[in-house]
């Protein structure tokens, strides 16, 4: 279950009870934004997922850690209050602040076969950090 | 996990004297062979635990243990609101009230087999399971604060229900101390089409056969016999539970620092009892008890229509109701004296023994029934909580299986496919609407219930009453 491995992509690792999900990318936008889709990969095939609507999701936090856990907890609700599934993702951070954007479609349980529902991104294995070679990685635990 | 780190109190018993910032030592429960196969993070999360401000006695880890989220899953906890005593919404989990109750057919297995089929596709149909679903009740603002306030109690008000269910279910079906005005709006949006839905994951709805009765007496006190079909739901507080605990977990992460509490690690956020946080979390959590219980006696309602429209004879009554992920004020004695405690239960059920006030009267001769529930291949428990667990462990014993392998390597394991299949061969039937979900819980997946149960059974956490075995499983 993971995409490409190298400067941009999601994959997912290891956790006893839940799935831990990690977004790559050369820009913190960019790893948030493949942390959305490996939240999706949790629950369905990501490619599944139609762009066919546009949502708005926006949080703080006093660092990009929590701020992550906001970004993907801020979908979970969207995904849960408007029954949809997201497949593609655009995120701005400036300062403490993200402004995101979601698109998917309503949920069709024959067409997505929803493996899960992801109760919350959680802060076990949260980080969000650059490595050597200057790729971003943001990654926790969510349960489900 | 290393027992060399554990001084063995009984073959049962395994303790990690306090050092570093621990205040108590940290008691795990498990005879050797759990202990080993453990995950060390019990351990360290354990210990953790045993570092908090104002814990008593000890820090505890069920025999069911395994990683969780500051603590860990299995976790019993109680604190001192007088001596700084904590709650922690870590220590609550995010299905607030996530639980099991068992409801008893007054079928036989001779009558529900020929049956079964039709039943399973029945059931599908009625309720609301898996990412998606709505329940049949759509609650406005008022009627939101009204379950929140009321619980199982409300339900049982608006018709989904009977009286005597109230009377099995913990705190008779409405925890007090709730307070709707600490939930948001957020929390209680995702929850407005959710009353009556099952959810995903581990949680179930499973008709099963009282396979094995190891307690005839008891069994007869809680209304089982062999032959006979029970039916378990599994579930908690849904969308709303989820959202509380996200918003008071970084709520309480970014407090910690201000009340002097330094967090081993982020997950274990938590606030003073005795502070606004502690109280808000506190109305909140209640409400969300509550949120649960309601849930819960909403889906019974749901399957005893089904069962009605198919068997003239059924007559579903409630046998009990426990919640294993909560935070309760419950009185125990400690060095002589009775002390009010703020009880963290993680993963853990209450396991309260004979003559207990809490117990509802017909069971007090012998203590509360205490299910755990098993996964879909295998047995479910129920056992009886016994007075030795008020010492042992503040009056707690285990939930479940427990995991032992990750969702992705029972999904690389695993064909969905092949286990519907392998367990119908059985005479097993699962309903899900993902053959990946169905692998992810792949039964392989978790640990050996049988053996968790033994060891709460020897350990004296709780008694062995009957085994069931499952016949129809509907998961989300």
């Amino acid at each position: 279950m993971s995409g490409k491995r190298e400067k941009s992509g999601w994959e997912h690792f290891e956790h006893e009870a839940d799935v831990g999900i990690r977004g790559i990318g050369a820009t913190k936008e960019e790893a948030f934004q493949q942390a959305a889709v490996a939240l999706t990969a949790v629950i369905t095939q990501p490619e599944k997922v139609a762009a066919k609507e546009e949502v708005a999701v926006t949080c703080t936090a006093p660092d990009d850690e929590l701020l992550l856990v906001d970004w993907l907890n801020g979908l979970l609700y969207e995904m849960g209050t408007r029954r949809m599934l997201f497949g593609r993702f655009e995120v701005k951070i400036e300062g403490g602040e993200l402004m995101g954007r979601a698109w998917g479609e309503k949920i069709d349980v024959s067409r997505h076969e929803p493996v899960v529902e992801v109760k919350a991104a959680t802060y076990t294995e949260l980080s969000v950090r650059q490595d050597a070679e200057g790729v971003w990685v943001a990654q926790c635990i969510v349960d489900v | 996990m290393d027992t060399k780190s554990l001084k063995k109190r009984s073959d049962y018993e395994w303790v990690i004297e306090p050092h570093g910032r621990m205040r108590v030592p940290a008691v795990i429960f498990g005879d050797e062979s759990l202990i080993k196969a453990m995950d060390d993070k019990v351990c360290e999360q354990a210990t953790n635990v045993a570092s908090l401000p104002g814990i008593v006695k000890a820090s505890y880890a069920m025999p069911d243990a395994h990683w969780g989220y500051g603590f860990p899953i299995g976790g019993v906890a109680a604190f001192d609101a007088e001596k700084g005593g904590v709650i922690s919404a870590g220590g609550v989990g995010f299905d607030i009230a996530c639980g099991v109750r068992t409801v008893t057919t007054g079928l036989t297995i001779d009558e529900v087999e020929p049956a079964k089929r039709t039943l399973a596709e029945l059931l599908v149909r009625k309720i609301p399971a898996g990412l998606g679903s709505r329940g049949k009740l759509h609650l406005n603002k008022k009627q939101m604060d009204e379950v929140l306030v009321g619980g199982a109690r409300w339900a049982v008000e608006h018709g989904y229900g009977d009286k005597q269910d109230l009377q099995r279910i913990e705190e008779h079906g409405t925890v007090s101390g709730a307070d709707p005005a600490q939930v948001s709006d957020q929390a209680k949006k995702r929850q407005e089409d959710e009353v009556g839905t099952l959810g995903s994951g581990n949680h179930y709805l499973e008709v099963q056969k009282v396979a094995e009765v190891y307690d005839a007496d008891i069994a007869d006190v809680f209304g089982i016999r062999e032959g006979y079909v029970t039916v378990s739901i599994h579930c908690g507080s849904r969308g709303l539970g989820h959202q509380i605990a996200t918003e008071f977990l970084k709520r309480m992460a970014t407090s910690a620092s201000g009340y002097g509490i330094e967090l081993p690690e982020r997950d274990l956020a938590c606030a003073p009892i005795n502070s606004p946080v502690g109280r808000d979390y506190l109305g909140a959590m209640r409400s969300a008890i509550n949120c649960a219980l309601a849930n819960r006696q909403m889906l019974t309602h749901l399957l005893r229509q089904a069962f009605a429209s198919m068997f003239a004879k059924a007559e579903l009554k409630l046998l009990y109701d426990v919640s294993h992920n909560t935070c309760k004020e419950e009185t125990h004695l400690v060095n002589g004296q009775q002390k009010k405690l703020f009880v963290h239960r993680k993963g853990a059920t209450r396991s309260f023994g004979p003559g207990d006030a809490s117990v509802p009267p017909e069971f007090r001769g012998v203590g509360q029934p205490v299910l755990i529930g098993g996964t879909m291949g295998t047995a479910s428990y129920i056992l009886v909580g016994t007075c030795e667990s008020m010492s042992l462990s503040f009056g707690s014993s285990c939930h479940g299986a427990g995991r032992c392998m990750s969702r992705n390597q029972a999904m690389r394991q695993w064909q969905g496919r092949d286990i519907v299949r392998g367990l119908e061969h059985r005479g097993i039937l699962i309903r899900c609407p993902s053959l990946r979900g169905v692998a992810e819980e792949a039964p392989g997946a978790y640990k050996d219930v049988s053996e968790v149960v033994e060891v709460a059974h020897n350990a004296n956490l709780s008694r062995k009453v009957a085994k069931l075995l499952p016949l129809i499983c509907i998961k989300g």
